[in-house]
């Protein structure tokens, strides 16, 4: 199989490799690069578990082909934390128990972090239509929307 | 972490941080030098012969290193309850997706290439796709050798059956007289998919001592070593299982997935394999809640008071018999509902079809059956004119009451379950000003739906081996996998408890065959329960050992010695004496006695039934089903009466879990439960045509998103210590699904006044009875 360069930034990193042509960012990400935060539930578009960051826009890496993420900067729950110290949605995941299997949860990180970015104040219908394309079947989703509310109140009270 | 040791407290859970920082690693995660990847062949006739195989282009492409049939494997069936199936199909195969061949490869692209090169001949049969087909005195039939297959239970079955089976207690036929009134209803389930949200995945591997080593998505690591062992015909200390973390099972999980496949492949070409089905195989190849129809007829006094039920019911078992048997005497166990119920008679048949194989599912067998008896109660009430949670306090089991055959039941809470449920939901007030108030301008109406529910939690065996360490800190190994639901915080929680240690104290050692002893899987919400009958003993056991050390070392009679919180042992009311855990383990491991190590060991088993008051036929053995759990709900919906569209709005759901272990990880349950029922209610279903499953993904499949789930989720946790048990602790994994179709059934016909007796409760169902109805 033919064979591209892709060069990119994951999470504050540079990376350079060469990958199948057609391959897919979940694949690159997974087998090549070793994050395996983003889940490949259904590898076609349906269920969220695959949700990442691409330059500010939550993206479906089973989506989004490696090849077009040249020059891309790409943020995965795997690097979400810095330094050992958690993201406030992470800390919130845990604290609300937010997790139940916790497959989805990377996915369901990244979907909350694309919202709080671009709508710090959100309110309940605000985050319940954003998780509204990733999917859980353990939780009802309700702990995940007080996670993001919870969250979203403590950037706040840092910002202020 | 936490430092609470107390049971009740909402600490997060052990690996909520692995979870959120995504390093928890699933089977999927996991990597080894020159692994394999394979790929599965899956079958595209529902019901055909194995004329033959042509895996020559296959075998030929670059970068393939095996290609296994039915004829490379041996002729070994395997099965929980009936030894039926074969890791891939040998001489027929009896639905489309089922594995018929399999491939490793240097990569899934290449692996999934080859199979497709495989050239499989098939001589076509005809199928059965239904039950009623599989009925017909001129039906292929699915198994031909089933008389042959090997059966653990005490099996009634003809033509295309897999299990005929009867409950009868007290004198149905003469009952009736007495009844002023009967209700009489056919309720139909379908079929419903786990959607878990982790497909299928194993990774096998071998090492150079013979031995086959398997990682996989599964509930059981020890169901999973005895069909690996079964299928391959291997001895079971040959063959290890491990799970890493699990996303999400629902019963799904409990039989095996890829593991045997995986194993095989392994075998075949000495390295590593992974195989990961994809969704669409997954949707294809795996599992489905059994469908059912249910006819059910019951007799009551004027006054409400149940005299009778008689019931008949046909299940859709699928191509394999998978857990078929006990979901089905489960639902004839449970079709009774949690009421006294003086005469009754249920018949069960499931069967075999030319589709999925159905199986285990939250709440197996009990959420067919529930939706029968709950959506009939009320039709009961409505004919009684009477107010449902009256009419269902009227006849719920009371404090003293047995189950069927004089099953013990602990503490029967189904009535304070539905009182709080009234209370809380202000049912009284809110569903008269429901009644009253008029068509919204849009169309809609809402309405306040109750059902109750009654399940068990135990069954089967476990056991614990608790190691008290050299510093004091405590490993132990249990067998439990925790599939999602929290089972190891709630172990690690009990086993802090009774040692008076914080809980970051405990060590809880991965379920893996070679370190864990046996549990015989994360099923009928058991684990908690019986968990904490071994970490009791095997906790005990350890202290018994304790105390000696620290009498020594305090120079007192071990008479003398009590636990103090923090991992000390003082002297009897002078907790400034003591010594700690630690200087008593040191003592123990290097200088007298040797390493303290507690064990517990636990089979759940209650008297047989009393054949005189019930009689069981072609049943599995009641006396090891559990202990009674009770719950219920209350739904409002909204029904849009221009598109027939129902939404969920706010929903109270009460449990007696005996004790909560973890307040918010229960609470959990009881959510994440409420709105997987809302998915098997309103939206859910796997559609065939002539055996092709025509929505094999999440795009034509719909299970509830954020947008779907109620408003409102009043999650209401009530404890009353079950007395079996030694923390007093009661399962709640599967409960909170159970109740959920008929309650939202109940509030449908509350609100616009038809009902629906068809699962699920579609738009299209909906607006039909509308029309029908009129307006």
């Amino acid at each position: 199989m033919a064979k591209v360069p892709v060069q990119f930034t994951l999470n504050g990193e540079e990376k350079a490799e060469f990958v199948d042509a057609g391959a897919t960012l979940i694949k690159v990400l997974r087998d090549k690069l070793g994050d395996t935060s983003p889940k490949g539930g259904c590898n076609q578009g349906t269920c969220g578990s695959c949700s990442v960051i691409i330059d500010g826009e939550l993206r479906l890496s089973c989506l989004t082909l490696a090849e077009t993420c040249n020059g891309a900067d790409i943020l995965t729950t795997g690097g979400l934390a810095r330094d050992g110290v958690l993201h406030p949605l992470q800390r919130a995941f845990m604290d609300e128990f937010a997790a139940q299997c916790g497959f989805c949860t990377p996915g369901m990180i990244m979907a909350a972090k694309a919202l709080l970015d671009s709508n710090p104040k959100p309110t309940r219908e605000d985050v319940i239509d954003a998780l509204s394309g990733n999917i859980c079947r353990c939780t009802g989703y309700e702990p995940i929307i007080r996670a993001v509310l919870t969250a979203a109140r403590s950037n706040s009270q840092n910002a202020a | 972490m936490s430092q609470v040791s107390e049971l009740g407290a909402s600490m997060p859970r052990l690996e909520a941080s692995a979870k959120a920082t995504g390093v928890a690693r699933y089977t999927a995660d996991l990597a080894f030098p020159n692994m394999l990847h394979g790929a599965v062949l899956m079958s595209t006739s529902a019901h055909a012969r194995i004329k033959s195989y042509d895996v020559s282009a296959a075998r030929a492409l670059p970068g393939v290193r095996a290609v296994m049939t039915g004829a490379d494997i041996p002729r070994k069936r395997f099965g929980l309850m009936i030894a039926d199936e074969t890791a891939l199909a040998i001489d027929k195969v009896r639905y489309i997706g089922e594995p018929v061949a399999a491939v490793a490869a240097i990569d899934r692209e290449t692996a999934l290439a080859a199979a497709e090169l495989i050239q499989v001949e098939y001589e076509d049969l005809p199928g059965v796709f239904t039950p009623d087909e599989a009925m017909m005195p001129d039906a292929a039939i699915v198994h031909e050798t089933f008389a042959a297959y090997p059966k653990n239970f005490d099996c009634i079955a003809d033509g295309n059956a897999i299990s005929i089976a009867q409950v009868l207690s007290g004198d149905p036929d003469e009952a009736w007289a007495e009844a002023d009134v009967v209700v009489e209803g056919v309720y139909e389930t379908q079929a419903q998919y786990h959607a878990y949200m982790e497909p299928v995945a194993a990774v096998a591997d071998v090492d150079g001592l013979g031995r086959v080593t398997v990682w996989s998505s599964t509930q059981s690591v020890f169901r999973t070593q005895i069909c690996i062992a079964e299928a391959l015909d291997l001895p079971r200390a040959k063959v290890r299982s491990i799970s890493p973390y699990v996303g999400g099972g629902f019963g799904g999980k409990s039989e095996p997935g890829v593991q045997i496949i995986a194993a095989l492949l392994a075998r075949e070409t000495g390295r590593a394999v992974k195989v990961v089905l994809s969704r669409q195989e997954d949707m294809m190849m795996m599992r489905s809640r059994h469908p059912a129809r249910i006819h059910l007829k019951t007799g009551a006094r004027r006054d409400g008071t149940i005299l009778v039920r008689t019931g008949s019911v046909v299940m859709d078992g699928g191509a394999y018999a998978d857990d078929s048997p006990a979901a089905m005497h489960m639902v004839l166990h449970f079709l009774r509902g949690p009421y006294r119920v003086p005469h009754l008679r249920f018949d069960g048949r499931v069967l075999y079809t030319n589709k999925l194989r159905a199986a285990a599912f939250r709440g197996v067998g009990n959420a067919q059956a529930t939706f029968a008896c709950e959506s009939q109660i009320d039709e009961l009430a409505r004919k009684l004119s009477l107010d449902p949670i009256d009419l269902r306090l009227r006849n719920v089991l009371q404090q003293g009451d047995s189950w069927l055959g004089k099953h013990p039941i602990g503490s029967a809470s189904i009535g304070e379950c539905l009182q709080r449920v009234r209370s809380e939901s202000n049912w009284d007030a809110r569903r008269a000003a429901l009644a009253e108030a008029p068509t919204s301008k849009s169309g809609k109406r809402r309405g306040l739906g109750v059902s109750s529910v009654v399940y068990t939690c135990a069954y089967l065996s476990t056991s614990a081996i608790v190691r008290l360490l050299d510093d004091g800190t405590v490993t132990i190994a249990t067998g439990a996998v925790d599939i999602g639901q929290g089972s190891d915080t709630a172990i690690a929680q009990m086993c802090a408890a009774a040692l008076r240690l914080p809980v970051d104290s405990v060590n809880i050692v991965q379920a893996d065959t070679d370190a864990t002893p046996f549990n015989s899987g994360t099923n009928a919400s058991r684990i908690t329960y019986m968990l904490g009958q071994v970490i009791a003993q095997a906790t005990d056991d350890i202290v018994s050992q304790l105390f000696p050390h620290a009498a020594e070392l305090l120079e007192c009679s071990v008479e003398d010695v009590e636990l103090v919180p923090g991992g000390r042992v003082a002297i009897k009311g002078v907790k400034e004496r003591f010594v700690s855990f630690a200087d008593c383990s040191r003592r123990a491991h290097f200088k007298a006695g040797g390493p303290i190590i507690g064990r517990g060991s636990y089979v759940f088993r209650v008297e047989e039934p009393d054949t005189e008051l019930t009689i069981n036929k072609g049943m599995m053995s009641l006396a090891a089903i559990g202990t009674y759990v009770f719950g219920a709900q209350v739904v409002e919906t909204e029904v849009d009466e221009v598109t027939g569209k129902v939404e969920v709005v706010e929903a109270w759901s009460a449990h007696d879990v005996g004790r909560a272990v973890n307040r918010q990880a229960v609470e959990g349950q009881i959510e994440g439960g409420l709105v997987q029922g809302i998915g098997f209610a309103l939206m859910e279903e796997l559609v065939w045509s002539d055996g092709q499953l025509t929505n094999p993904s999440f795009m034509d499949y719909k299970i509830p998103c954020s947008l779907d789930a109620p408003e409102n989720i009043h999650a209401i946790v009530i404890e009353n210590p079950e007395p079996t048990h030694p923390f007093g602790v009661k399962g709640i994994g599967e409960p909170p699904v159970i109740g959920i179709a008929p309650a939202v059934g109940n509030a449908v016909e509350h609100a616009v006044n038809v009902r629906v007796r068809q699962l699920p409760i579609t738009s299209e169902r909906v607006l039909r009875c509308l029309l029908d109805r009129g307006s």
